[in-house]
């Protein structure tokens, strides 16, 4: 989140849906907030900035306001892929000078490690657990950054603070962009994915290495690949590092690895042949 | 002065918006609110408001963009009716609980299921306890006049609340009425300028708005907010005053007919008010000592006024136009008798449940009414708490 505002040069206003970034920064009497902030409720940080920005317009227009402001909403993957996903596809159709920004670590955190469509296959979280029957989660991901791309609007990305810079200057194109745009962060979460705090950005890293969360951006219809691994890295190597996966490595489910590993594949020369 | 036109309901609050020329509206069509958005929406493209209208996907949004802009610093209104408001519902909470002056149309329909379009007061019963100010309307003209007076109420200082002004759909949202109209410089001038406390656009001065708020601070905001329904209901009759100043129309926390020497009254809320009003002029012709208490304001509900007016009645017929499933009675009647719970000489009550859905009461329907609670009043005791007019047991 502070590598996204730091690429910020005008001042903003933040509209944040209910979450981890939200309890943990603004506990009454005190906030972390040294802009202007609303919380409105989870699944509406959209439909509520769409308000604010909106408002911006009205005022600007009869010369209330003549400071430029740029708005951002951050949304977790649970109130952005979820149950948010019709305020934010509501709020990109009408144009919305915005950038809404998921925050994905592709569980429900607040609520302790509750599965999303942000989940990956083959995770285990507390309703999707590893038993002895079911490993995990037994479907595959949404892929959320290409639903935002068909809503053709003018900016999209999905980014990793693995490479800061990539989600820097992403930030600075989006918050450029007249009109809406989305970026889509990986936020690999110690406690939910189960890996000691200081593997955070390698995680992140090897998740781009891996290929199952390429770096790409789609500007104006044009899609993009922002970071082509040097070599393609298979998906085990991003899975060993969490302990969400390790039943993964037991008895006979090494196919859902194979599944994971396929479902990748397929995606991704899916995205090199629309960025090509 | 303003002039006398012609024109159904929706078109009334339509034009009040267009009058009050709100910087921003959110809204979603359902029936029977949908003239109301759309009429608007024809002033926008007209360029007759300079209004910001947010075309939403849904009437969650539309409160959560209504929430956003309120923040934000500017004067907002909505409308809808039933499934809309149920969407709203939890938003609602936090428009009241933040303190937001948003000003809702809400066209009463019954809520589903089955799905029904017509009226009954469901809807807006349902969001009884959201902390909105809640104003019902006995026409259009209350419903033009009574917007107009929202703006007001909802952004004083010592209120700083949303409304929402509730009209009986298709019943009032549907019918052709004469009204008068103020011209628009009295309306602009009546509501004048929005002075927000606080803004989120105040970028040298950045709040945090809707924290984190957990046992050790957030029953002490509860209780602030509390506090202010009180200096609301004086607010509803000062700005009513103001109005009448300006319109020649009265408007308080309710309207009582032929109440002065009454022994026995009806109490309800919205359009039947004017069928009972019929009704009470038929039954006095026949001797009854009765008279109607038009509720306005049932958020705030105002107790101690209607102790005052109603304590030593001798039996007081509430007639309810939404069910609270499993309690005691009807939500105005609880309300009621709960209020009269504390006079010192406390009238006999019944309740009566009708119009759900739509059905139709007549002026005959509620003489029966009237003519029951004479009895009721001689035999010197409640027989049946609640009863329900016109429905095929
Ligand atoms: C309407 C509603 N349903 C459920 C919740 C409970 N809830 C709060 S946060 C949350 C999960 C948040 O997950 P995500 O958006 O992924 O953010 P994270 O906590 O992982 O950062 C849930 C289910 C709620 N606050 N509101
Ligand atoms: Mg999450």
């Amino acid at each position: 989140m502070r590598q996204v505002l730091l690429a910020a040069d005008t001042p903003v206003v933040v509209a944040n849906a209910t979450g981890c970034l939200e309890v943990a920064t603004t506990i009454f009497p005190y906030t972390a907030w040294r802009c202007p902030f609303i919380h409105c409720a989870f699944e509406n940080a959209a439909s509520t900035l769409s308000g604010v920005e909106t408002a911006y317009r009205a005022l600007k227009k009869k010369g209330k306001i003549s400071q430029d402001i740029r708005f951002i909403a951050f949304g977790g993957d649970g109130g952005t892929y979820d149950i948010g996903l019709q305020a934010l596809s509501g709020a990109c159709e009408r144009g919305h000078r915005m950038l809404y920004v998921c925050y994905d670590n592709q569980a429900y955190m607040n609520t302790g490690i509750q599965r999303s469509s942000a989940t990956p296959l083959g995770a285990a979280t507390t309703t999707c657990p590893a038993g002895k029957l079911l490993p995990g989660k037994s479907q595959n991901r949404k892929d959320l950054t290409e639903i935002m791309a068909a809503h053709h609007i003018p900016y999209v990305a999905q980014t990793s603070p693995g490479r800061w810079n990539d989600l820097v200057s992403k930030t600075q194109t989006a918050l450029r962009t007249e009109g809406p745009s989305f970026m889509n962060v990986l936020s690999p979460c110690p406690r939910g994915w189960r890996f000691p705090p200081n593997e955070t950005i390698k995680i992140a890293q090897l998740a781009v290495d891996t290929c199952l969360w390429p770096l790409y951006e789609v500007v104006e219809g044009k899609w993009r690949l922002t970071y082509r691994p040097k070599q393609k890295l298979p998906v085990e190597e991003w899975l060993k590092t969490q302990g969400r996966f390790a039943h993964l490595f037991k008895g006979d489910n090494q196919q859902v690895i194979e599944q994971l590993q396929a479902e990748v594949d397929r995606r991704w020369e899916e995205l090199l042949e629309k960025s090509s | 002065m303003g002039k006398l036109i012609s024109m159904e309901g929706n078109q009334a609050a339509a034009e009040a918006m267009r009058q009050i020329n709100p910087d921003v509206v959110a809204a979603y069509p359902i029936t029977p609110q949908t003239e109301v958005v759309q009429t608007f929406a024809q002033f926008v493209a007209d360029g007759r408001v300079d209004t910001e209208f947010i075309t939403v996907e849904s009437e969650h949004s539309a409160m959560s963009a209504c929430v956003g802009a309120a923040a934000a610093g500017t004067r907002v209104m909505t409308a809808t009716s039933a499934n809309g408001m149920a969407l709203m519902w939890e938003i609602l909470y936090i428009a009241a609980s933040t303190r937001l002056p948003i000003v809702m149309a809400l066209v009463n329909r019954a809520l589903s299921a089955n799905i029904n379009i017509h009226c009954d007061h469901s809807d807006s019963m349902g969001a009884r306890d959201a902390g909105w100010i809640q104003l019902y309307c006995e026409n259009s003209q209350e419903v033009y006049d009574t917007l107009i007076q929202a703006v007001r109420i909802a952004e004083h200082p010592q209120v700083r609340l949303p409304v929402m002004v509730c009209y009986d759909g298709f019943i009032i949202s549907h019918a052709v009425e004469c009204l008068k109209l103020l011209e628009d410089k009295e309306v602009q001038e009546f509501v004048g300028e929005f002075k927000p406390v606080n803004s989120l656009l105040d970028i040298a001065h950045p709040h945090t708005f809707g924290p984190l708020d957990l046992y050790d601070f957030y029953f002490e905001h509860k209780r602030q907010q509390i506090e202010a329904y009180g200096p609301a209901k004086q607010v509803i009759v000062e700005i009513g005053k103001q109005f009448s100043a300006l319109s020649g129309r009265e408007y308080g926390l309710f309207e009582g007919y032929r109440l002065q020497d009454a022994r026995l009254a009806i109490v309800l809320l919205g359009s039947a008010a004017g069928t009972a009003k019929e009704a009470v002029d038929r039954l006095r012709a026949d001797g009854l000592p009765i008279g109607l208490l038009k509720l306005r304001a049932f958020r705030p509900f105002p107790s101690e006024e209607l102790i005052q007016l109603l304590g030593g009645f001798e039996a007081v017929a509430v007639l309810d136009r939404a069910v609270s499933f499993g309690a005691t009675a009807g939500p105005l009647f609880t309300e009621i008798s709960s209020a009269l719970f504390r006079a010192d000489r406390r009238p006999l009550l019944v309740n009566y449940i009708y119009g759900l859905g739509g059905r139709d009461i007549d002026i005959e329907d509620i003489q029966k009414v009237g003519e029951e609670l004479e009895r009721t009043a001689e035999r010197g005791k409640t027989e049946q708490l609640v009863d329900y007019v016109s429905v095929r047991e």
